[in-house]
């Protein structure tokens, strides 16, 4: 009666919880335990005092994000969820890249990490460290190139996104946001 | 007004309305222990194990309506609650567990009795608190009896460490509940009730799927006027039994594994389900591709998360099943469906749900007690080949009545579960109905019951197996019967002895009746051990992840012999 068998992706999803101790666990372990696959997780304040916002990627299809929202929604310091549609957002990532380098190849390196529009934030005699802020594709991209020459060590943030124009994640409700599994979104602050 | 922490509890307590608790004191609690005297109006009920304080309170809030309370220790105490509030989640059932944790200080170091409790019922709650300021204390409690019983009821737990029940502060209990989130909506969405009575109207072969929601939320009548309006016949979901009487002519009895086959058919062939506060759980659909292959699907639940969760829905009403049915009640057209019906009758007459009950056989004990209780009492069960019997021979009368794990399936639930039933309900006869695996669980309860004078009548379907897993190797290993049978099981009647406890052992048929009546003729508790013919099978049996339709009888299997 139910197909399960939908197609497959990557979506962005922003909550806003209560910035509270334990909070992050509780979101944690949801997803673990109804077996969600997430591949990417940041936290940071929000606007709002005393919330934070999470953003996730999570892969799988509609059942999957429509059950991830919902269940979310369960959990009581979670205050909104929006599933935030890959066309209509800006999304970023901040990367640290420490990169083998000497005399002989540094100016090599330091030109690569100028066309992706990075920085070099410290410089040793034998290692560079390449700060870089994009999409996750374009870091991905910038790591590939950088791999010859040995990469050290690498930080990523994981993805943040926001919608463009005036729509927001935040308490009030706004119109073009998907958010179709709210318990009740008259009730949403 | 400056009160301890522990004081602020029991004042919370009151204004809960709470009047009676389960529990077992320790260390870090005792300061909330040491308090009790000065309530006397909150009863508490001292258990042997904390697991049994926390199922006493789940069947004491099954029965009453009410937000059962728990009371343990830290460490041991506090994990020896995970099983209850596990049962208790699964089942939504509003609960609230207080535990007691080390000094504020202590917490992180491994101390004495120290564990992570909020951490370990993370997965077994709705919600979880660990109070670290003593002024916190009246905020978390209303919270937490809003939280436990508001929705979809499920169980809350609040840790306090010692010396936060010793802190004084002013307590003031707050009038209502500011939560950001979870807010329920009790709003009826007048577009999709019409889109439902359409449904309703068009449909040929319409069935009602009866659930838990049903009863929490009271939806009786509710039910009854739905199916009768429009002539539905209803199906109970295993927590779902007793929604509606079960001598109504429009009631069918359980759907699934162990459901009667007809009820089975009647969903292969149903053009329209209406789930009422059910969630389609694997034991209600077996393999979910082939469940109701020719139905649109009405379903009904407070949990959005339900919704579309199993199944897929054609007309979801959110909200609670008691507003919403009486909405649908008012919407829909009266009909007749009488083709349907006669369809219906056709296929109870063609897979009858049948008892042998020309011997002792455990089917028609509970028949035996159905009959003569007239099916008014509480019946309380473990888990097991006893439950399923009682599920589909006990004819049940009254709501609230039918208290069993489901979603857990907990055995041993039905000694301490029969405790609290019958103290939420001291006017009402109270039988568990028990297997000899589950009662040797949890006995440890008959001298809690002796203690405080409990009426709780045992009917010990003793067959010294753990018979559901004997019928699980017999029918899908080769008979290879490995660890379910018990070779030295107790003389329960010189048990019951020790404890002070009537009792009678039955071995014959004829012996039924009157050992049933002897027991009932009496106030205070009862032990009765049938012993059962042990080869017996709960049928039908529909193996775990085929159709239903794949459902093995009595018939199927004696035509292979």
């Amino acid at each position: 009666m139910m197909d399960l068998s939908g197609n497959t992706q990557r979506h962005t999803i922003s909550a806003l919880v209560a910035d509270k101790p334990g909070v992050l666990a509780r979101v944690a372990g949801l997803f673990s335990r109804r077996g969600f696959n997430i591949s990417n997780l940041s936290v940071g304040r929000s606007e709002s005092e005393g919330l934070s916002r999470m953003t996730f990627v999570v892969e799988g299809d509609e059942w999957v994000v429509e059950q991830v929202t919902k269940q979310l929604y369960k959990l009581i310091d979670v205050i909104r969820v929006s599933d935030l549609s890959e066309d209509s957002i800006i999304v970023r990532e901040l990367a640290f890249i420490k990169v083998k380098s000497d005399s002989s190849n540094s100016a090599e390196i330091i030109k690569i990490a100028e066309s992706y529009r990075a920085n070099i934030v410290d410089i040793d005699k034998d290692s560079l460290i390449i700060e870089v802020t994009g999409d996750d594709g374009k870091v991905d991209l910038l790591l590939n190139s950088l791999k010859p020459f040995g990469v050290r060590e690498t930080m990523r943030t994981g993805r943040i996104a926001m919608t463009r124009g005036a729509a927001t994640t935040g308490l009030k409700k706004t119109s073009n946001m998907v958010d179709h599994s709210a318990p009740d979104a008259d009730v949403v602050p | 007004m400056q009160l301890t922490g522990a004081q602020m509890i029991c004042e919370s307590l009151i204004h809960e309305n709470v009047d009676l608790m389960f529990g077992l004191p320790g260390g870090a609690i005792l300061p909330f222990y040491q308090t009790l005297p000065e309530y006397p109006q909150l009863r508490h009920i001292l258990v042997r194990h904390e697991q049994n304080a926390g199922h006493a309170a789940d069947a004491y809030a099954r029965v009453s309506g009410k937000v059962g309370v728990a009371v343990a220790t830290s460490g041991p105490g506090a994990t020896n609650l995970v099983t209850p509030l596990a049962t208790a989640m699964m089942d939504s059932v509003p609960m609230v567990a207080i535990t007691g944790q080390v000094p504020r200080a202590a917490i992180g170091r491994d101390a004495f009795q120290e564990t992570d409790t909020t951490g370990i019922t993370v997965p077994v709650t709705k919600h979880n608190y660990l109070v670290m300021h003593v002024n916190d204390i009246p905020n978390v409690m209303k919270e937490a009896f809003h939280v436990a019983r508001s929705g979809r009821p499920g169980p809350v737990l609040i840790d306090v460490p010692r010396d936060v029940l010793t802190d004084e502060g002013i307590f003031h209990y707050p009038e209502t509940v500011n939560l950001r989130s979870f807010k329920i909506s009790t709003n009826v969405n007048a577009q999709m009730i019409k889109r439902a009575a359409r449904l309703i109207k068009d449909a040929e072969r319409p069935l009602l799927l009866v659930g838990h929601g049903a009863s929490i939320s009271g939806a009786f009548t509710e039910v009854k006027l739905v199916a009768e309006k429009a002539q539905i016949p209803v199906i109970s979901t295993l927590l779902g039994i007793g929604a509606l009487h079960s001598d109504h002519p429009l009631n069918m009895g359980m759907p699934g594994m162990h459901g009667p086959a007809y009820n089975n058919w009647a969903i292969e062939r149903a053009d329209l389900v209406i789930g009422v506060g059910m969630r389609f759980d694997d034991r209600v659909t077996g393999r979910i591709s082939t469940f109701a292959p020719n139905a649109k699907v009405i379903h009904i639940d407070i949990d959005p998360a339900e919704i579309g969760k199993n199944v897929r829905v054609t007309v979801p009403l959110l909200g609670d099943a008691k507003i919403i049915m009486d909405a649908l009640a008012s919407e829909i057209e009266a009909k007749s469906n009488s083709l349907w019906l006669d369809e219906i009758e056709t296929l109870k007459a063609e897979h009858p749900l049948s008892i042998n009950s020309d011997y002792l056989s455990p089917q028609y004990v509970i028949k035996a007690l159905s009959d003569i209780t007239s099916g008014d009492a509480i019946v309380v069960t473990g888990v097991g080949q006893h439950q399923m019997w009682a599920a589909q021979h006990y004819a049940f009368n009254q709501p609230n009545s039918w208290i069993t794990s489901g979603g857990l399936g907990t055995m041993g639930f039905e000694v301490p579960g029969a405790m609290g039933a019958a103290l939420a309900k001291p006017d009402r006869q109270v039988w568990s109905i028990a297997g000899d695996g589950g009662f040797q669980m949890t006995m440890s309860e008959l001298a809690t019951i002796v203690e405080n004078n409990i009426s709780v009548k045992f009917a010990i379907l003793n067959n010294n197996n753990l018979g559901l897993v004997r019928q699980l190797q017999d029918l899908f290993y080769g008979g290879l019967r490995v660890a379910s049978s018990y070779s030295g099981n107790p003389n329960f009647v010189k048990l019951a002895e020790a404890y002070g406890i009537w009792a009678k052992k039955i071995e014959n048929q004829s012996e039924v009746i009157p050992a049933l009546r002897e027991a009932m003729s009496f106030e205070g508790p009862a032990i009765l051990d049938f012993h059962v013919n042990a080869e017996e099978n709960v049928y039908p049996h529909v193996p775990a992840g085929e159709s239903v339709l794949e459902m093995i009888d009595l018939s199927s299997v004696k035509g292979e012999q």
